[in-house]
């Protein structure tokens, strides 16, 4: 569809595709979750220095901006709407632009977008110039042989990659996540990232020619080392949303691993495995979507009502915040991939397009698809132990602090936002099969061939590659764990007679015998971590200080222990970086002596040379 | 018609094998052990006693424990009821191996294992966080190596359904792979760490320093004790079966007549006895770990399957 906007000679085309509109639900699912949640979340900020219609005008831009990418079907149109996203979002991680720290967070977030734009630009002007014009259909008719266009792919990589969160390039996530009110922070790790990773698939599988293998490889290995940095980094915060944060890079990182499966099986002839790889790549999109932006609805709830953002602060919220604790019990069980629920579903699909790395001929490529497995398989496990931690520190054990004590459960609008999102988690991972079967739709549009056997037993049975290889019936294993929950039921209730074993009593916790137990004696997140710690210790950057200090009287010692974890990019890539720049700018800036003689020396100079170039 | 309703049948009372006689297979390690370390053995019926004891006594809660925590032994003992229905007992070719496939198993596994760390930590006191924190790390190691395990075994039968696997290593024959070597390695190291048994964990021990399974548990008495007991008793001989059925799956029945499935069964509690022997020995001789030794132990199940899963792509691949 040509639109009458634009430039007169270059006009906007918009196009409605099965790619466009898996992105366009996910776009869609975040904002009714969040414009039920909105409501009653900003009573928050309605009495803050900042008016309240600069945060609503700003999000309806931002969601504008978001469905404009998605929907762009030429790189001008495309470019313009991913800026107004990217301005849009800036202004809203800025919108409490009181705190210093805000806006550092902001200043970063709109440096590395336009870094990343700028990326994004000129991989569109490599395919531009092969294809002629700017539309993506002239794009998608050129060949521009594989070396442009396998600039075109590393410049898509790095400005995707950035605005996604790909380790090393994240940092700007930590930073702005956590300083955004908190449904923004969701429509941003929920759909603003997965709109990249939208433009990305756009490039990668519908824009350039056939995918080469060596860009699969480039993709598992940056994928696989953004789950695991991803994650281990997300395990050690105490931050409730720069946790999530980082878990957004280890996800986005699971999603590159399926894309990079899916470009190496298609690279190498066997269509049918790479879509498989797409295919849960797009599937773990939804997922994430889903249970990010739960999560983070979730932590938006706890921090408005308990008014802390730190996890040493919480504890016990189960009690007083019941259905958000319930509804967050959910989020963390999908987000750390547990079968039934849908984070288990898209992971299991990728672990079986990676089992199928024996088809391949090149024995390296052989051996890297079950190392990237075997990084999944960890990240997958770490973190289910990151959000044990997240939900037994925040949600269990007994309040930390006063304010953790008495907070009031989330109200009617938001419970409704996040119930939505947890059912959305649950059918989703329940009825993986008729997912699968709806998104296969998506590789059939934009590579032209379909699954041969996902669901060939019906909506039961999920069979990625043949029923005998594998399948997997989540609504089977849910009717199963009923069953023996019944059957428990039925004995406890039907067979035994009651009364005869007495109602439970309560009695104090086992304190060894020293007396009550304070809630200052439970595990904290930070000793939760305390192993990781120890076993995983060159991944992070920390600084650990001890300071002993004698009090009056002499046996006894004061010992202040504190750590800082940094992240240790900043010191091998962002700071180096930006030294090389700021040296860089200095020389440059000899130039700029401030005398007005030299500065008519340039000139004339330039004209000179001008004058050279045209004769 | 017929034919599949007998085929669940047969599933169903495998299911039902497993949870009924895991905790004979606890008594026999039980049993082997005090005859090794020369104590005077329980009786074999010993932990059904303990069981029914337990279901019988009245449930004692603390002051602090809020509904998850209530409801986590069901959860842990249903799931792990799922995982028995989906590994190979006596017979292969089971239709509820096909609802779940061994990655589902391995999901199985932590499902259960997030719900104690989780119910470890509801109470909120140091042992239940320590506890739960020990048993994530060792989750966090031990799990993917398990993954790579059955990756490795996935790729050989190119199939990740257990049932297929079992099938497909029985008409294999005996050939030494070097990759089934390294997995089985692997494998005997991940259940040991998996199941609590020294040297990584203590069953038996309620010293704080050492603890990792007790300690999550230690606030759990009466009926939800005995399901979180039985369940860990499952687990054990899950694993058990897991290793004897897998690598050595001679005698398991492939077809469903009365006299295979009963040599199927006899097989597999020869297997068992032995592998259960195997355990008690090795708990014998060998010392509990420190705490972060465990790391170092299940690095080298980690890197034994990465090996596995390498050999397998590397050299055998034809």
């Amino acid at each position: 569809m040509q639109l009458s906007l634009g430039l007169p000679w270059l006009p906007w085309h918009l196009r409605l595709d099965a790619l466009a509109g898996l992105f366009l639900m996910i776009i869609g699912l975040g904002t009714l979750a969040i414009s039920l949640y909105a409501p009653a979340y900003i009573e928050e900020y309605r009495h803050g220095p900042q008016p309240l219609a600069v945060l609503q005008i700003f999000t309806g831009l931002f969601i504008a901006g978001m469905e404009l990418v998605v929907l762009a079907d030429d790189a001008f149109a495309f470019m313009v709407a991913w800026e107004l996203m990217s301005l849009a979002s800036y202004f809203l991680v800025t919108y409490q632009h009181q705190h210093a720290a805000n806006r550092r967070a902001g200043f970063l977030y709109l440096v590395m977008a336009h870094i990343s734009g700028l990326a994004i630009l000129l991989g569109f002007g490599v395919l531009a110039a092969f294809g002629g014009a700017f539309t993506f259909a002239a794009m998608r008719a050129a060949d521009p042989g594989l070396i442009w266009s396998s600039v075109a792919f590393a410049l898509a990589l790095a400005g995707f990659g950035m605005k996604a969160g790909l380790v090393p390039l994240h940092a700007w996530l930590p930073e702005a996540h956590p300083v955004a009110p908190s449904h923004i922070s969701a429509l941003m790790s929920g759909v603003m990232l997965k709109v990249a990773v939208y433009g990305f698939i756009r490039v990668v599988f519908d824009l350039l020619p056939a995918p080469h293998w060596g860009w699969g490889v480039a993709l598992l290995v940056v994928g696989s080392v953004s789950a695991l940095f991803g994650i281990l980094y997300a395990l050690l915060q105490t931050d409730l949303k720069r946790l999530l944060a980082y878990s957004s890079a280890e996800n986005i990182g699971i999603i590159f691993i399926g894309l990079g499966l899916a470009v190496i099986f298609i690279g190498t002839g066997h269509t049918a495995l790479g879509i498989l790889g797409l295919v849960a790549a797009l599937y773990h999109c939804l997922n994430h979507s889903l249970f990010k932006g739960l999560l983070f609805l979730g932590a938006g709830a706890v921090i408005q009502h308990t008014h802390e953002h730190d996890l040493e602060r919480m504890g016990g919220l189960l009690k007083p915040m019941p259905w958000t604790g319930l509804l967050f019990l959910i989020g963390i069980l999908a987000i750390s991939a547990l079968p039934p629920l849908n984070g288990f579903a898209s992971e299991w699909l990728i672990f079986q397009t990676a089992l199928q790395a024996p088809v391949l001929q090149n024995g390296v490529m052989r051996a890297v698809i079950p190392l990237a497995a075997a990084m999944l398989a960890l990240t997958g496990a770490v973190a289910a132990a990151c959000f044990v931690k997240v939900y037994g520190i925040a949600f269990l054990g007994q309040p930390r602090t006063r304010h953790a004590r008495h907070p009031h459960d989330a109200s009617t609008g938001m419970k409704l936002a996040m119930g939505l999102q947890a059912l959305a988690c649950v059918l989703l991972g329940v009825f993986a099969a008729p997912t699968v079967a709806l998104l296969e739709r998506i590789p059939a549009v934009l590579l032209d061939a379909r699954l041969p056997s996902a669901t060939q037993l019906g909506w039961l049975w999920l069979t990625p590659i043949a029923p005998e290889v594998a399948s997997y019936s989540a609504p089977l294993v849910v009717l199963g764990v009923l069953a023996a929950v019944g059957t428990w039921a039925f004995i406890r209730f039907w067979l035994r007679p009651r009364g005869k074993v007495g109602a439970l009593r309560r009695g104090p916790a086992w304190d060894c015998g020293f007396g009550p137990l304070s809630p200052r004696m439970q595990y904290t997140a930070e000793s939760f971590s305390q192993p990781f710690r120890r076993v995983f210790r060159p991944a992070w950057q920390i600084r650990e200080e001890l300071v002993k200090s004698p009090l009056e009287s002499p046996p006894f010692w004061e010992i202040r222990y504190q750590s800082q974890l940094g992240d240790i990019t900043w010191n091998w890539l962002y700071q180096p970086l930006a030294r090389t720049i700021q040296r860089a700018a200095q020389q440059v800036g000899r130039l700029q002596t401030g005398h007005l003689r030299h500065y008519l020396g340039y000139s004339f100079v330039t004209v000179l040379v001008l004058l050279w170039l045209i004769s | 018609m017929v034919d599949i309703l007998i085929d669940w049948l047969v599933a169903l009372l495998q299911t039902l094998a497993f949870v009924v006689l895991a905790p004979l297979f606890a008594s026999l390690v039980k049993r082997v052990k005090c005859r090794l370390q020369n104590r005077r053995p329980p009786p074999w019926l010993q932990p059904y006693r303990d069981l029914r004891k337990l279901f019988g006594k009245q449930v004692l809660l603390a002051e602090t424990a809020s509904p998850l925590f209530r409801l986590a032994p069901y959860i842990v003992f249903a799931v792990t009821v799922m995982a028995a229905s989906v590994v190979p007992l006596f017979a292969v070719d089971l239709p509820t191996a096909a609802t779940a496939d061994a990655i589902v198993l391995v999901g199985f596994f932590a499902f259960s294992r997030v719900f104690l760390a989780l119910a470890g930590m509801d109470v909120g006191t140091a042992f239940g966080g320590m506890g739960a924190s020990r048993e994530m790390l060792v989750g966090a190691l031990a799990e993917p190596a398990l993954l790579m395990v059955i990756f490795t075994l996935a790729m050989v039968a190119s199939s990740t359904n257990l049932s297929t696997v079992v099938t497909a290593l029985l008409h294999q024959g005996v050939i030494l792979r070097p990759s089934l070597l390294f997995a089985l390695l692997a494998l005997l190291l991940v259940a040991i760490a998996e199941t609590g048994r020294i040297p990584v964990d203590n069953p038996a021990t309620h010293l704080e320093l050492t603890m990792i399974h007790e300690a999550m548990v230690l606030e759990y008495t009466a009926r939800q004790l005995a399901l979180i007991e039985w369940a860990a008793q499952l687990k054990l001989t899950l694993y058990a079966v897991l290793i004897a059925n897998t690598f050595f799956p001679w005698g398991i029945a492939e077809d469903i007549a009365p006299l295979s499935l009963l040599r199927g069964m006899a097989a597999v509690v020869l297997k068992l006895a032995l592998l259960g022997m195997l355990l008690a020995i090795a708990e014998t001789v060998v010392a509990k770990m420190r705490l972060f030794r465990v790391p170092g132990f299940l690095a080298l199940a980690l890197v034994l399957a990465l090996l596995g899963m390498l050999s397998y792509n590397v050299l055998e691949v034809t």
